[in-house]
Order: C-alpha cells, then structure tokens, then sequence
C-alpha cells in the first residue's frame, strides 16, 4: 500500500515582523558563546496526513487551509512542502 | 442615559465573562452569556462583548480557533450591520483573527506575561467607547498577556493615523507614550474605520472600584450607554 500524502508546513514571521522569540534564542546563543550566528528566526511545523492522491487539488487545497487557518498572513508567510 | 442589553461571549478558555457581567451589573445594564457554539445573539443585543481569557487555550495563535466558532458568523453579521462590538485582551485578538479590526498581535518582546496596573493615554474620543474621555487624559488600567504586541505595517498604521482608529496608547503616568510590550506605536486600543468595532488589550471590567485599585473602567463602558444612536440590531 503507497504511503499517504502529507504535507509539511512551515510557518514563521515574515522578515521585517520582530521576532521575540529568535532575538531571546540568538541572544541566548550568543552567551554560550556561539558568535557565529547572525539571526535566528523561530517558527513551528504543521505536518498534515491527507487522505488524498491528486497532488494538484490538494496542493491547491493545503493553501486555503493555511491562509485560512494555519498562518495569519498579517505577520506570517509560509512553506507547503507535499511529501508522497 | 440608555439601559443596554450587553451579549458576553463564552468560548472553551474564556475566563473575564463573570468579570464582565459584573462590570455591566454595577452599570445597571442587562447581560446574556452566549456560548460559543449558538449560532445566534440575542435580537435586542445593544453591544456584544468579546471578553478576556485564553480561548481554545491559546493554541496555534491566540485568538485563531475562536473566531471560526458558530456564534462568531452571527458577530460579524452584527458587526457589518454597525452592531458595537468590544474585544477586550483576547477578545481583542480574536477580532484581529477575524478581520474584524486590523493588524496582529505578537508575543510581547521581552517574552514576559505582564500583568499590572498600566497607565493608558487617551487619543481619539469620537467614538461610541471613549466618548466620556478627552484626548491626552490619562487612565489607570489593569493589563494582564502574554501576545499584546500590536503589529500593523506601515500602510496600515498609515490609515489607522488618517482615520483617527488609534484609541488608546500605553504611557506614563504625566501621558507621554511609552513602551510595554513592543507594540507599534505604543498602541493599547484601536476601532475599526466604521467606528463600531473596538479592541484593546487592557482589562476595562477589572477596573471598576477605585478601592480596588482603579474606577476608570466605569467611564469607559459607560460610553457606550451614552453614544449616540446606540444600534439595537
């Protein structure tokens, strides 16, 4: 039986929109001693199962899920990646 | 000075309801509970409130699972009729959420979850909610979040400055405007252009007896018992 269909989303603040969380995880790093790290941006990943075979219609579909739900596109943009 | 029939919503995590009624009580007005799930508001609703608390416990964003509860259809219908509707802390988020007022609210930036009696300057008072007040008055407010940084873009903010939507800004005691959470402008309230919709992050239920702190909350709801043409859907 083929694997079902998911999708990964990944959803974080859009450049430009202060992320508070990066800037107290970057600031953190940097008092480890990690000087290397130039930004760091906090997000969260959305892994959907779908039970569905047309990768167009859900692709399609897994758009107006995240633009309705998903990420608020006022200070969020996001990545839909279809696995399977 | 109008008795108003007041509808409090009551989502899973909503915890200013009671608060809420109390304040409206102490104002002599009439108050419905409406659970999340009813698809109507009462018809003889004056001024829906969306009260404070962490609906569907904040999760995914706050505020973003709310507002595709049942009763939130029959809001923005109330809402698009010219209905007074008030968001109070996540109240204000979940109108956000809806498209009902502008912007987003963030995370605070310091990542603290702030609650105290914050000082609050007044900007724009013509408007059904602050018309008791004068612009540059300072009141004294309790706020009590974790996500009350305002975000609006610059387009945004643009209209919001050019519409006279800003209502209230966190200050210091003498009114200057001053920082407490990283949102844009320093802004605590906003209306919507149509001036019926109204939001801010601070607790004006909580700040109902001056023995407990504060009684400016009182000239704050009262307003909308004294707006001209108060709506009755």
């Amino acid at each position: 039986m083929k694997a079902p269909m998911k999708a990964i989303i990944n959803v974080y603040l859009k450049e430009g929109v202060l992320d508070p969380q990066g800037k107290a995880a970057h600031h953190a790093l940097g008092s480890l001693g990690f000087d290397t790290v130039t930004d760091v941006r906090i997000g969260k990943q959305i892994v959907l199962t779908l039970d569905a075979t047309d990768h167009d219609h859900a692709e399609k579909e897994i758009k107006e899920m995240t633009e309705t739900l998903l990420a608020n596109t006022v200070i969020e943009d996001y990545t839909i990646e279809i696995v399977g | 000075m109008k008795t108003l029939n007041v509808t409090i919503l009551q989502f899973p995590g909503t915890n200013c309801e009671y608060d809420t009624v109390y304040a409206f009580k102490r104002l002599g007005h009439h108050t419905e509970i409406v659970w999340h799930k009813e698809e109507s508001i009462p018809a003889d609703t004056d001024l829906v409130v969306v009260p404070g608390g962490f609906s569907y416990g904040d999760y995914l964003r706050s505020g973003s699972i709310a507002r595709f509860s049942p009763v939130m259809k029959a809001v923005t219908a109330y809402a698009n009729q010219g209905g007074y509707v008030l968001g109070i802390c996540n109240g204000f988020q979940i109108l956000t959420e809806a498209g009902l007022l502008p912007g987003a609210l963030k995370r605070n930036t310091h990542l603290h979850f702030i609650s105290k009696i914050q000082h609050l300057v007044v900007v724009n008072t013509d408007n059904a909610f602050l018309n008791q007040w004068t612009p540059g008055e300072v009141l004294r407010v309790p706020v009590a979040h974790a996500d009350g940084n305002y975000f609006i873009d610059e387009a945004g903010l643009a209209e919001l400055e050019q519409h006279g939507q800003i209502l209230l800004r966190y200050s210091d005691a003498e009114g200057t405007p001053t920082a407490l959470n990283g949102s844009v402008e320093q802004i605590a309230g906003i209306c919507n252009r149509a001036r019926n919709v109204f939001g801010l992050m601070p607790h004006p239920e909580r700040a109902m007896e001056s023995i407990l702190g504060s009684d400016d909350g009182v000239r704050m709801l009262q307003g909308f018992a004294t707006a001209k043409g108060t709506p009755s859907a």
